[in-house]
């Protein structure tokens, strides 16, 4: 009976051998498709498996998101964010499925899985404690952030405040209104969480969820004319602020029949000094200068303020851009920051910033420095240098009209008590019949920058009469005020 | 000449226990990071329960195999670890304090089977009453009153509060049965009857017991709706009759009639074809999120494998309860989240020993009778972890079985133990050295009628 029994021990192996040769196609082969099927619930409870790292402003002083032990065996850490709608757009949110803002960019820190912290994960591996992430200390000033968003949310309009400071590039304020709260959106409960994202996603005038500081470009209207007369004070060295331009009342443009007027059609002399030009914001002598000079010198100028450069502050930056070339009446249209010229508030702010520290343009960030659960420092920013805008003496002249503005011009609301306050307003048209956006640019102390801001008010000229001064420059006003600590 | 190899063998047991105390141990970790306060009780009274299994082996049965008791600890062992694991998550079923107090039951039934049966020859006398017994048991399940129908499956008898599942007993019946009726018959089946393409088929009445047990089978399947039982006592009938007869064509006939009798089942019986088709499209949204047969246990069972990948979350870390009915049928799979690929290799790595102890008892079997008796045994736990194991791994269409000394049920212990005691009453009688010639001892007077 040996023979056939060794027959049968020989199926046996076989299989043996056929489940061991299964279970290694199971988990080896087929492991990573069937570990992020979508029905399997292990990713999602595995987001919820680590003690995720803060998030914080001010150098820890201030609690962006925390992770908070619930106890509970699926999810047991949950985020908090318990500033709420002022920093959601920087901070983000992390959701059962997906992660935004920072939350997002700095998931792998914040999580503990990258690479840096990998001998950490080794250690909470053998000594068995939840995994802890690093934590994500952001350059904001959380004080200014709050200023921020009260005044741009009490306009009861739609708009962004973002501002730097000029000599790091470190971001101080990230507002976009309107705001979300992120709280919901952090429930581990996907049912939950999809209905209040489409709720807010629903709302498509209002767009809560999208970050205007970056995320979508607007015509920049009059504060572009600071990049024109950047390019037209770097074409020539011996042109200063009392060069003489010409400022008819109404610049009639190539090609066309139309003629370009000032704003509300008012008078800006025949001829005047640049310095004048720019600080009641004629429209014809920058499209003329514009005009004579060509579209790719300012084009090149614009390009020097790191226009059209992609940008990850580690929040992608939606790419700011002059327009086309397309003849010379579109460029004396794009000379004033009208037509297919579109900007990024933070891009403005990085003109501002640029000019104030003597035309190095610094490459704008969020994040401050990681530091491990420990408390131990991981990653520290260094200051990047982005590009020379401008040299130091062009950027000494233009700082001087960017203070008459503030001084004598129509930016006198934003300026502050005993410092020297530079800026320029803007007032973009849109369609005809709607509200204007109203802008503003500005940096202080002149003499020695500590913060560049700039204001963003979408459709804010309501009436039409109110400018950029108006409406955007006391916000300016404000931040610069919590920033300097007044 | 073999030697008895108990020292080997108390050691080897002794470092099963620890595994399984070190397993108990990381379990508690895992799940709240401290050793469950249980664990020298527990550990101590696994210790004294295999200790008194050891005791028991060494005296009745000094010749048997010294790997087939920590063997059979270590799986039984890795079970508890499991049901305990999954008792934590809280879900409902899972009770660790009942498996232990089944694999306690378990050990008293192999020691008194040892004890008790010091001679398993006495078997083949009891051929048809084994037959008669383990159809019975097969069939009472289907009695009013006492028959008991738990997740779609009539296969349990209810006595006061405990249900049994009578028929884990009935295949340890049957397969006595089997292997007496074969060793009586296997000269008239072995004779050929008509030849058809280039198979010898029996002749036709001795085809009438693998007809008879064929109609049982599909009997079974088709009443109790116990797809799992009806696969594996046929199987282990085919491979019994193969290792009698030595005849292919048995095997050949006897998956056919399966087949052919699966097939019509199928399409007679809906819970046959949604089997299949779960089998076949498993992943399919369709099938996935229906409401009769649906493959969400089968598809979350192979989630909890691919998440725990090659190493596995290590106990106490996985999400068993993911997966229902995670301590019984698809305890398999949660065990491969915890342990991963390297610890279920090692699972069936176990088994296959268990198995090749169990042949290499048959192949050392000085007799017919227990030649078929151990082979059959062996074989029928293969086949077990085959098509269980198979199932929940997707390699064969799923039918429920219990994975051996594993899955929580107190009815599979005790008869598994019974098995194992059996193997190691066979493999003592087969090792055990013959008695000595008295040559030395001067001439010896040959008598001759």
């Amino acid at each position: 009976m040996n023979s056939p029994l060794k027959r049968v021990a020989v199926a046996c192996f076989v299989m043996f051998a056929l489940l061991m040769a299964n279970v290694t196609y199971l988990g080896a082969v087929q492991a990573d498709g069937l570990r992020t099927d979508p029905r399997n619930q292990r990713s999602f409870y595995a987001r919820y498996a680590v003690d995720r790292g803060w998030i914080t402003a001010d150098n820890g002083k201030v609690t962006l998101a925390k992770s908070v032990d619930t106890g509970n065996r699926k999810f047991r850490f949950e985020r908090e964010y318990p500033e709420g709608k002022p920093f959601a757009h920087v901070v983000g949110f992390f959701a059962p499925e997906s992660s935004s803002g920072i939350e997002g960019a700095e998931g792998r820190y914040l999580d503990g899985s990258h690479p840096d912290l990998v001998v950490r994960r080794a250690i909470d591996l053998v000594s068995g404690k939840p995994h802890k992430g690093a934590n994500v200390d952001l350059t904001l000033n959380a004080k200014a952030q709050k200023v921020a968003y009260k005044d741009l949310a009490n306009t009861g309009k739609r708009g962004a405040v973002v501002a730097l400071n000029p000599k790091t590039g470190a971001v101080l304020t990230m507002v976009s209104v309107p705001s979300y709260d992120p709280n919901p959106l952090a429930v581990a409960n996907k049912d939950t969480v999809n209905k209040a994202y489409n709720k807010l996603d629903a709302d498509k005038t209002n767009k809560p969820l999208l970050n205007r500081a970056i995320g979508l470009t607007y015509a920049p209207g009059s504060t572009f004319k600071t990049v024109t007369s950047a390019a037209f004070l770097m074409d020539d060295q011996s042109r200063d602020v009392n060069t003489m331009v010409n400022a008819p009342d109404a610049l009639p443009l190539p090609d066309t029949n139309i003629s370009l007027p000032n704003y509300h059609g008012e008078s800006c002399g025949g001829r005047a000094s640049l310095l004048s030009a720019y600080t009641i914001s004629c429209n014809t002598p920058f499209a003329d200068v514009a005009m004579a000079m060509g579209y790719d010198k300012l084009k090149e100028q614009a390009e020097k303020f790191g226009i059209g450069t992609p940008l990850s502050i580690p929040l992608g930056v939606t790419k700011s851009d002059i327009g086309p070339d397309e003849g010379k009446a579109a460029l004396a249209m794009t000379a004033i920051g009208q037509r297919s010229n579109q900007m990024t508030p933070l891009q403005m702010a990085m003109v501002a910033a640029g000019i104030a520290n003597r035309g190095t343009v610094m490459k704008p960030y969020l994040v401050n420095k990681i530091t491990g659960p420990d408390g131990g420092e991981i990653d520290t920013t260094n200051p990047e240098e982005m590009s020379e805008a401008v040299t130091p003496e062009v950027a000494a002249e233009l700082t001087t009209m960017m203070i008459n503005v503030v001084r004598n011009g129509t930016g006198r609301a934003a300026g502050l008590p005993n410092t020297t306050v530079a800026g320029k307003t803007g007032t973009a048209e849109t369609a005809p019949g709607k509200p204007s956006h109203a802008w503003f640019i500005s940096f202080a102390p002149a003499e020695d920058p500590k913060v560049a801001v700039a204001v963003f008010v979408e459709s804010g000229s309501a009436g039409n009469d109110a400018t950029g001064g108006a409406i955007a420059a006391p916000i300016a006003h404000d931040v610069m005020q919590a920033v300097l600590g007044q | 000449m073999t030697a008895k190899r108990r020292g080997a063998q108390l050691a080897m047991l002794a470092f099963a226990v620890v595994v399984v105390m070190c397993a108990y141990a990381s379990a508690g970790l895992g799940i709240d990071g401290a050793v469950p306060a249980g664990m020298l009780t527990y550990g101590l009274g696994l210790g004294a329960l295999m200790l008194a299994a050891y005791l028991v082996l060494a005296k009745w049965a000094p010749w048997a195999d010294p790997l087939i008791l920590p063997l059979v600890t270590l799986v039984n062992g890795l079970g508890l670890v499991m049901i305990y694991r999954i008792e934590q998550t809280g879900q409902g079923g899972a009770s660790a304090t009942t498996q232990l107090m089944w694999t306690a039951l378990g050990v008293v039934m192999f020691s008194a089977t040892l004890i008790v049966l010091k001679d398993h020859r006495a078997l083949q006398r009891l051929t048809y009453t084994a037959g008669f017994a383990g159809l019975a048991l097969l069939l009472l399940p289907l009695l009013p009153f006492i028959g008991k129908e738990i997740n779609g499956a009539r296969i349990w008898v209810g006595i006061g509060p405990f249900s049994i599942q009578p028929s884990e007993f009935a295949k340890i019946a049957l397969v006595v049965f089997f292997a007496g009726y074969l060793v009586a018959k296997r000269d008239v089946l072995a004779l050929a009857g008509r030849r058809l393409l280039f198979i010898d088929l029996p002749r036709a009445r001795d085809l009438g017991p693998v007809l008879i047990t064929w109609a049982v089978s599909l009997g079974v399947l088709v009443m109790q709706k116990d797809l799992g039982s009806s696969l594996l006592l046929f199987g282990a009938f085919i491979a019994m009759l193969y290792i009698a007869t030595q005849r292919t064509s048995w095997v050949l006939i006897g998956a056919l009639l399966f087949i052919g009798g699966a097939v019509l089942a199928g399409q007679v019986f809906s819970h046959v074809e949604a089997r299949f088709d779960g089998w076949l499209n498993a992943s399919s949204q369709e099938m996935y999120y229906r409401d009769f047969g649906s493959t969400f246990q089968l598809m979350q069972g192979l989630f909890a494998i691919g998440s725990g990948g090659i190493l596995g979350t290590g106990l106490g870390q996985g999400y068993p309860r993911e997966i229902p009915l995670s301590f019984s049928d698809f305890i398999f799979s949660a065990t491969g989240e915890e342990l991963g690929l390297t610890g279920l290799m090692a699972l069936l790595m176990v088994y296959a020993l268990i198995v090749q102890r169990g042949l290499r008892t048959a192949f050392a079997a000085r007799d017919p009778f227990s030649k078929l008796l151990a082979g059959g045994l062996s074989f029928i736990l293969a086949w077990q972890v085959f098509i269980i194991v198979g199932g929940v791994t997707r390699l064969i269409p799923l039918t429920g079985l219990v994975t051996p000394f594993m899955s929580a049920g107190g009815s599979a212990l005790l008869a598994n133990w019974m098995l194992i005691a059996l193997l190691v009453r066979m493999s003592d009688a087969a090792r055990k050295p013959p008695p000595q010639a008295i040559q030395d001892e001067g001439l010896t007077q040959v008598m001759q009628r």
